[in-house]
């Protein structure tokens, strides 16, 4: 990394810069860094597609099993509403 | 949340024990929180263990729930306490006091840096990285692990998180970045040896 006290500032608002949520004068000046730093440039880009990653594998909703389901309902005795 | 029930629920009838508005309330929410604790515990039967803990606990305690914070918020955390509560029965000499200062964790340490972004989708996304990915999150302590899965594998916000885990925003956020860094160099390694095949 090219200097160490930009690099580090950089990590502390990494999740807020790479959420979308950082200040736009932050956002700037992390944009500069990010321009001139190659190693931050990739910590950027692969800290993204990690999420991304994460997102996408998870967007898959697992259904719940029906025969969980029914020994739930039969536990919250209602049994009754397991055909609904 | 990523997949917050759209229907409305009547806390009055939940109140008074209505058994058809609590059936639909199990309905609405139990795929939820069954994924969630599939996610913390990795194994299906602690998972419906957590699962029907979670609802019978919500029932006793809906006569006194007073609607602060949204019904599913309020079961994530109930659904956190009790799969916390079966780690501590299974592995009680692991730490999991949610509350406890983070000094334990290691600051986030930037040691890889190929940029892995490039390798095809399929590549990416195979079922064997799919495994992977899974296991990188299991490899966390369950300090990240629960923040992670709550903020980025559910799609809760910061502030749902913390009231979830019943910790501040703060240790929240330093939390998921301390996890989001792990495994990315994780993955790093991992992609990164894919790049060199």
């Amino acid at each position: 990394m090219k200097d160490d006290l930009n690099c580090g500032a950089f990590l502390k608002e990494l999740s807020d810069y790479v959420d979308g949520v950082l200040g736009e004068a932050l956002c700037a000046e992390l944009e500069r860094h990010i321009a001139d730093c190659d190693d931050c440039r990739v910590v950027v880009d692969t800290l993204k597609k990690t999420i991304y990653l994460y997102h996408e594998t998870s967007s898959v909703q697992t259904k719940i099993p029906i025969d969980v389901r029914k020994r739930l309902f039969h536990r919250l005795n209602l049994e009754d509403f397991i055909a609904n | 949340m990523s997949d917050e029930p759209l229907q409305e629920f009547s806390l009055q009838l939940l109140r008074q024990g209505d058994r058809a508005e609590i059936a639909r309330l199990v309905d609405a929410y139990s795929a939820q929180i069954y994924r969630l604790a599939l996610k913390m515990l990795s194994n299906p039967q602690d998972a419906e263990d957590v699962l029907q803990n979670t609802f019978m606990k919500a029932l006793q305690a809906l006569p006194n729930f007073e609607g602060r914070s949204n019904l599913s918020t309020w079961l994530y955390r109930i659904a956190v306490n009790e799969a916390l509560m079966l780690i501590r029965r299974s592995k009680p000499e692991v730490d999991v006091t949610f509350r406890s200062e983070d000094a334990d964790e290691d600051e986030p340490a930037l040691t890889s840096f190929t940029d892995w972004c490039c390798l095809p989708e399929g590549e990416l996304m195979s079922s064997e990285a799919q495994k992977y990915l899974d296991e990188a999150v299991g490899m966390l302590s369950e300090k990240l692990r629960f923040v992670f899965i709550l903020r980025d594998l559910e799609g809760l916000s910061i502030h749902e998180t913390s009231e979830a885990l019943d910790i501040s925003e703060a240790t929240v956020k330093t939390r998921l970045l301390r996890a989001r860094l792990k495994l990315r160099e994780m993955l790093s390694v991992y992609y990164g040896e894919r790049l060199t095949e």
